[in-house]
């Protein structure tokens, strides 16, 4: 049984509700539920800093996937391109409407609202400042959101459209595709590089909201 | 104790509630009577010069194979009927195993329950294949693609199938076995 005596260094499995008593994990560490094996804790030296970082890049590439042309293809003299906003309008007639806001809230507006929202609670801790008013709720919605920020499903669905267009028609990238893949990587390093238990613990240790 | 809200992040703090099945099962319908229309109505249409033909979800990976992209109609199969039909089951098999009392290892339902949600999202990709193309695929005369009805219905029942999964508090896998082990760190 853990001694639940003091409950400031206690810690609750979210995934089974198993209960340990949690000691800062030394470098290179990571704590890890006996019972099924949910990662409890892996703090990085100087994580914010690199999240942040990754973050930024994240925005501008966000930004110039979303605008620049993506794909072009090219079949009988007749050409045509897409970026990713005519991708998400390709819904835009009648019924399927709803599918615009859809796409586009997946593939661009909730990875970039996500980023945003990190960077805004991490920020103030790489200048050894104070969190900014609502950077619980803040950090909070973008975890919940995460399942939503489909960036990576969108860029395998990408890799399938190629296979299907290349016999009808010649297919060139344009600069928001290279942009889309350099996106996908740094969203999957930035994930790794995130450790929630850390960022709860250095918003908690300043006065409650 | 006593609080409703988590003072760190502001969260509601529920124990368990019997009514997080009933909402399982409300989206897990939900995405199913999607999954129909889905299946039933043209996912694409496509026009070329010489004739005009819809395919449906399964239509499209049969034609994918026919062409030879077997990897393709591979991923196209796992992705849209495979994993939706497998989470259905999951998903099913995880709620019931919580109402009654189960034989399967919770260690093995936790995994299941992991898997249902990271996998889940996954689906969407048929939707973005048909999203890239309709907007790719519009050279006037020479071929035109427009996106069909299932494609709604597929995104709607993925949606609901994601929701379904979140819905399940996999904490209630756990409740009642008391073997605890203490936390472990490795390197």
């Amino acid at each position: 049984m853990v001694d639940t005596s003091n409950l400031e260094d206690l810690i609750v499995c979210t995934e089974c509700d198993a209960l340990y008593r949690v000691r800062q994990p030394a470098r290179g560490e990571v704590a890890i539920c006996a019972r099924c094996h949910t990662v409890l804790a892996a703090p990085r030296a100087k994580a914010a800093l690199q999240i942040v970082a990754l973050a930024v890049a994240t925005l501008i590439l966000i930004t110039g996937a979303a605008v620049f042309p993506f794909l072009r293809i090219e079949a009988g003299g007749v050409a045509n391109a897409a970026s990713v906003l005519d991708i998400a309008y390709a819904f835009s007639d009648g019924f399927l409407t709803v599918l615009v806001v859809a796409t586009i809230a997946m593939i661009l507006a909730i990875p970039a609202l996500r980023t945003g929202l990190i960077i805004y609670v991490l920020a103030p801790f790489i200048v050894d400042r104070p969190a900014l008013p609502g950077a619980r709720a803040a950090f909070r919605v973008s975890q919940e959101l995460r399942p939503w920020a489909m960036a990576e499903v969108f860029a395998i669905g990408c890799a399938v459209s190629l296979v299907k267009v290349a016999d009808l028609a010649q297919v060139t990238f344009g600069p928001a595709f290279w942009m889309f893949a350099a996106l996908t990587v740094l969203i999957v390093i930035q994930q790794k590089f995130m450790c929630s238990w850390s960022v709860w613990n250095a918003l908690g240790s300043q006065t409650p909201s | 104790m006593g609080t409703e809200s988590c003072p760190n992040c502001g969260a509601r703090v529920v124990s368990r509630s019997r009514r997080s099945l009933q909402r399982v099962w409300a989206w897990w319908l939900a995405g199913l009577i999607c999954y129909v229309p889905a299946n039933i109505y043209p996912m694409l249409e496509t026009r070329t010069l010489v004739h005009t033909e819809s395919a449906t979800i399964v239509g499209g990976v049969a034609e994918l194979a026919a062409h030879g992209a077997y990897g393709i109609a591979l991923i196209i199969l796992v992705a849209s009927v495979v994993i939706p039909v497998g989470k259905f089951a999951s998903i099913a098999f995880l709620a019931f195993s919580v109402g009654s009392v189960s034989r399967a290892a919770p260690q093995a339902r936790h995994g299941v329950h992991e898997i249902v949600e990271y996998i889940g999202r996954w689906s969407m990709i048929d939707v973005f294949v048909v999203a890239i193309l309709s907007s790719l695929v519009q050279l006037n005369a020479v071929a035109a693609i427009q996106p069909g009805p299932a494609s709604l219905a597929f995104a709607l029942s993925v949606i609901f199938t994601m929701l379904s999964a979140q819905a399940f508090d996999p904490r209630m896998i756990w409740d009642g076995i008391e073997d605890r082990g203490a936390g472990i760190a490795r390197e």
